[in-house]
């Protein structure tokens, strides 16, 4: 097992200093994500502007990898239509599910190749996936309650 | 590293291990196995295995029900763990020993019969150290009957927090279920003193003994409690089989918990009448591999002698204990010294998760435990989310500890904590 392929410079990087941590306002949707099976736990909050997303902002407990995957994964999805980030969430699973024989596309995933390694760790991927599992679920929150209020 | 410190321990290491073939395996890299997860599951020595090998190939059948001779062979074998299991316990009675699939399920078997008299304003007393299958049935029978669960806290130095027993322990107290050995802190509560007081005042008492059996010798009938669990999978047992003790008395005057074949009486389409203990608490097909692999489990442990295992936790908890206070940035969680303290040791190390903590070490061939060990209060207790925990068992060796120590050294220097 190859620990510098897991714990790329660039993962000890974001979660040294993540990106867009702390939760700000204003926000559309605040969601509350754990993984039970170890207790990592991360609070991630949505705001949309129409179809693009605004911004993300984190307040996480956890191990390195799903800190800085929190981290890499707010810088990918800001400033994005919703439909190119759920995009990438899609690269990004397929990534992570892939045992290793995926390679990465750098033009989607930008700092998010540096988690290849990790799809060899199966006991980490989940790790990798708590801060995505939180975003898709806040921004499917706010574009329903846009909906709602759109139809109004 | 060994030389320079001590350590004395009554078991020939050499030839238990000789035993457990998965100890001599060689993980990614080149690296032997250093197995330090016992807590969370035991490995299997050659004659357990064996013993469940030849029930399938040769004895297969069902139980009582199966009339014929290899039912009657079955029945036997699985009879004779019963008989095994009471004898290492040392239950007066072998009909107080109820087969179940874990200790989990024999907890949830506990809390929903006798939470079946339950009322409001009966109060249920646990702790803050329990695991979490000692704490969520007792929180769920609350719920239903509408009593109050209170709990013990935990000392700064990882010990039951016992100045307002008094408190807790009132005639509106019914249960109190404990934790004997705790799986995050490692210690060792004084549970014949307690049950004492619980009983004073009429409270029935459970002790979570899934740390404990292990561990040391066992004596249900001078303990105290009135019933105790453990499961198979941590005494170098099988998986799928957990144990409920119970005085007779009290079994016999508890409610069924599941209902189906072998656990009735007569069974009418207006009702039904329930088997007397330990049938009264065994619907459906028991475990019946797994309560020979059982039986074989607790004979090996006998075979060894638990006075001897118990002497060997000790040196080895010992010896841990001042390995890892040799490491830059480590807190222990829980007592730091190894007087009443299980075979579980669980810590910090500053600037690292524990999970990576477990993933460097790993890589390395060291298996610990990293998380919440399903006891989240008690890491909410002293302000961590999580730990990392390190177990020993009869075939623990010192060096052992030494390859996790200098692993934890190594985990530093990687994460660049220096």
């Amino acid at each position: 097992m190859q620990l510098d392929s897991l714990y790329q410079e660039i993962i000890l990087d974001h979660y040294r200093s993540p990106h867009h941590a702390g939760l700000a306002d204003p926000y559309d949707v605040e969601v509350h994500h754990v993984n039970p099976s170890c207790g990592d736990e991360v609070t991630l909050r949505v705001e949309l502007d129409g179809d693009t997303v605004k911004g993300v902002t984190h307040d996480s407990v956890g191990c390195s990898i799903s800190q800085a995957a929190t981290s890499v994964m707010s810088d990918l999805v800001v400033g994005k239509p919703v439909a190119e980030g759920m995009a990438t969430y899609e690269k990004f699973l397929e990534l992570m599910q892939g045992r290793g024989n995926v390679e990465p596309d750098e033009e989607v995933l930008e700092d998010g190749v540096a988690f290849a390694g990790v799809a060899q760790f199966p006991a980490r991927v989940k790790c990798a996936l708590l801060g995505w599992s939180a975003w898709r679920d806040a921004t499917a929150q706010a574009l329903a309650a846009n909906q709602g209020v759109n139809n109004a | 590293m060994t030389d320079a410190r001590t350590f004395s321990s009554p078991l020939d290491l050499q030839s238990v291990r000789a035993d457990f073939p998965i100890l001599s395996r060689e993980l990614a890299g080149g690296f032997p196995l250093v197995y330090l997860d016992s807590a969370n599951s035991s490995q299997k020595p050659r004659q357990v295995v064996q013993a469940i090998e030849d029930h399938y190939l040769i004895h297969n059948a069902n139980v009582a029900r199966a009339m014929h001779q290899l039912g009657a062979e079955a029945t036997a074998a699985y009879e004779g763990g019963r008989d095994k299991v009471a004898a290492f316990i040392g239950a007066p009675n072998r009909d107080e020993i109820v087969f179940t699939k874990n200790a989990s399920e024999a907890l949830n078997l506990a809390a929903h019969t006798l939470g079946a008299s339950l009322k409001p304003g009966d109060v249920v007393v646990v702790s803050e150290m329990e695991h979490h299958s000692n704490i969520v049935p007792w929180q769920l029978a609350c719920e239903r009957t509408g009593a109050t669960l209170k709990w013990f806290g935990v000392t700064e130095d990882g010990r039951l927090d016992l100045s307002n027993i008094e408190e807790l322990l009132t005639e509106n107290t019914k249960v109190v279920a404990l934790t004997w050995v705790s799986n995050a802190l490692g210690t060792i509560n004084p549970i014949s003193d307690i049950a004492a007081k619980a009983h004073a005042v009429g409270a029935t008492v459970v002790v979570d003994a899934s740390q404990a059996v292990p561990q040391f010798p066992v004596d249900v009938s001078t303990l105290g409690a009135d019933l105790l669990v453990f499961t198979g999978h941590k005494v170098v047992g099988p998986t799928g089989i957990g144990v409920l003790w119970g005085r007779y008395e009290l079994l016999a005057s508890l409610p069924p918990f599941l209902g189906g074949g072998e656990m009735i009486e007569v069974v009418r389409m207006t009702g039904s009448t329930y088997a007397p203990p330990p049938a009264r608490f065994e619907a459906g097909t028991p475990p019946i591999a797994q309560a020979v692999g059982l039986g074989a489990a607790v004979d090996y442990l006998s075979g060894i002698g638990m006075d001897k295992i118990a002497a060997h936790e000790h040196a080895i908890v010992e010896y841990a204990l001042e390995g890892l206070k040799t490491v830059p940035g480590l807190t222990l969680l829980g007592p730091t010294d190894a007087t009443d303290h299980g075979g579980a040791i669980s810590f910090a190390l500053d600037g690292v998760h524990p999970h990576d903590v477990s993933t460097v070490l790993d890589t390395r061939g060291i298996a610990v435990r990293a998380g919440h060990h399903c006891a989240r209060p008690v890491h909410e207790r002293f302000g961590m989310q999580s730990s990392t925990r390190a177990s020993f068992y009869l075939y623990t060796t010192p060096e052992e500890v030494d390859a996790l120590v200098d692993g934890l050294g190594f985990v530093r220097s990687f994460f660049k904590v220096d």
